[in-house]
């Protein structure tokens, strides 16, 4: 089956998808894609299961030739893509044809990129999930990041209907920035701060520090501090959980977080706003913003409205 | 028992906040009982030392409850209502998980120092490990890693200062009163005493995972 060629591999090219939820009682992190969203939006733009695979990847970004001809979208950030040199722009479906070169040409904003194609990649389900776990090395593309000469096949027909001209409406398409306020619903231990460092934790920036990886992203600015210290037995954690580190540091926990932690969950990124986290680097900033549980819960349903909208729009245009 | 919202799609219902076998017969008493009954929108319960996880999600539980105030309440009120009537017993069917360990050497290199700091020759320190059985608290930092308890205060270990960056797959390790066997090759700050050949995590067996919470553990020496 014929597919992508990598020619040039990237620094951390993986196949994620929605991720391998339903064991973390086994210990088994749910891994997936940082950016959900995005990886959502493309699948539905191309008629696939929202939950199909996609490569996730970083700048600099992997060199791609196609073996096959294929329709494909590219989402998340915005890496300056060209097909054989022609700009091809994200949240659009776009037709290549055998033998056409797709490359990545300048970082322009974001952190993480996604390439699906239509039909999926040729990629087996590994305990309910094509995600790629790095740390156990099982599932995706051999259990690993992409290497140059890999071959992915791609499945499936293609329903040339769909794909004219299509694209992700612009109120869709997260506002990506540098330096978002991200909203945050109360965790378990939130309850233990002193006044000072909650007042502190939504009115100071924090920046993404350089050891900041897929499991999890370290926050600097002002230290955190609890009434009292508090060790917690290892308990749940869930993706976005904002941790509070022994120095009085922050840590937020990304798409391969492990499923237990130690440390005072103070609360969770939003769900609808872990894209515009997913979408920073190292040095880029981030402030948090207090919601309750409920309100967090309605702006949930509320994006998820939006996004059955547009699968409807899509289905129509298979028809 | 205290119920708090983790995210928009998961709670904690915590029993206590120190570790002891009660709080965790709790968390993994209602775990069993939310997988055996699970509610519309139920993904998966996770029991923990003193507390039990439980993911879901939220629009499947409004459409199915649609006068709830919200998925957590409705998700909370439902929990209330199965801990007040769930029974909890310590004398379930457990299962027995033996582990061939062998002690010491490259496959164990704190053995030594621990033993000589405790006054101990390594066989002794072993022996005393070997002694009782251990129980499977529950499984996190690793997929297929368990955190078991109680070991012996005469060869309890406190966790390195500095992790290592690497440990070898099948290590067995000691950090407090708890020993744990690393799945897979990883960063790690357990003491290791020796190492198993057994593959504690495989996607390709029916059950992945060679342990689950609650499991008793019995170690042989090779």
């Amino acid at each position: 089956m014929m597919g992508i060629f990598v020619e040039t591999p990237g620094i951390l090219t993986t196949i994620q998808d929605l991720g391998r939820g339903g064991s973390r009682s086994l210990g088994l992190n749910p891994s997936g894609a940082m950016d959900r969203n995005a990886l959502r939006l493309i699948n539905i733009l191309l008629g696939n299961d929202e939950s199909e695979a996609a490569l996730e990847f970083h700048f600099p970004a992997p060199t791609i030739r196609f073996e096959a001809d294929a329709y494909f979208a590219l989402g998340g950030a915005e890496f300056d893509a060209r097909l054989d040199g022609v700009p091809v722009p994200n949240w659009f479906c776009h037709g290549a044809s055998r033998g056409q070169m797709l490359h990545f040409a300048k970082p322009v904003l974001g952190a993480r990129a996604y390439l699906a194609v239509a039909g999926g990649f040729d990629i087996d389900p590994v305990l309910g999930s094509r995600s790629t776990n790095l740390a156990a090395g099982f599932g995706g593309f051999q259990g690993r990041a992409l290497q140059a000469g890999d071959r992915i096949g791609i499945r499936g027909t293609v329903n040339r209907r769909q794909y004219p001209k299509a694209f992700v409406s612009s109120s869709l398409i997260p506002r990506y920035s540098r330096f978002p306020t991200v909203r945050f619903m109360a965790g378990p231990e939130f309850r233990l701060l002193t006044a000072i460092s909650e007042q502190e934790l939504f009115t100071k920036g924090f920046v993404i520090a350089a050891d900041s990886n897929r499991m999890g992203f370290r926050l600097k600015g002002a230290r955190i501090h609890l009434l009292h210290p508090y060790e917690l037995p290892s308990s749940p954690v869930d993706l976005g959980t904002v941790q509070l580190l022994p120095d009085g540091g922050l840590i937020v926990l990304m798409a391969d977080h492990q499923t237990t932690g130690g440390y005072p969950r103070l609360g969770n990124v939003l769900q609808v706003d872990i894209p515009l986290l997913a979408q920073l680097a190292a040095g880029d900033g981030v402030g948090f913003h207090f919601v309750s549980s409920n309100e967090a819960e309605q702006l949930l349903f509320a994006s998820e409205r939006e996004i059955d909208l547009f699968r409807v729009g899509r289905q129509l245009a298979a028809i | 028992m205290q119920i708090y919202p983790l995210s928009e799609s998961s709670l904690i219902v915590e029993f206590g906040t120190v570790i002891a076998e009660e709080f965790d017969l709790l968390s993994l008493a209602l775990a069993q009982h939310l997988e055996n009954e699970p509610f519309p929108g139920f993904i998966e319960a996770v029991p923990a030392y003193t507390s039990t996880g439980v993911f879901f999600d939220p629009v499947t539980v409004r459409k199915s409850f649609p006068d709830s105030e919200s998925a957590f309440s409705l998700v909370s009120g439902l929990i209330e209502q199965i801990a007040a009537r769930m029974e909890v017993s310590d004398d379930r069917v457990q299962r027995t998980v033996e582990v061939p360990i062998r002690f010491g050497g490259a496959d164990g290199p704190d053995l030594a120092e621990l033993a000589e700091a405790r006054g101990l020759s390594e066989t002794e320190f072993a022996k005393i490990f070997l002694s009782v059985p251990y129980r499977v608290y529950m499984l996190g930092f690793l997929p297929g890693f368990a955190y078991m308890g109680e070991v012996d205060g005469r060869i309890a270990a406190p966790r390195l200062a500095t992790p290592r960056s690497k440990v070898r797959k099948g290590s067995v390790g000691i950090a407090g009163r708890q020993t744990g066997i690393y799945p897979f090759e990883s960063p790690g700050g357990w003491r290791l005493i020796g190492r198993t050949d057994l593959e504690l995590f495989d996607v390709g067996r029916h059950e992945p995972s060679l342990f689950r919470a609650g499991d008793r553990v019995v170690f042989v020496d090779i």
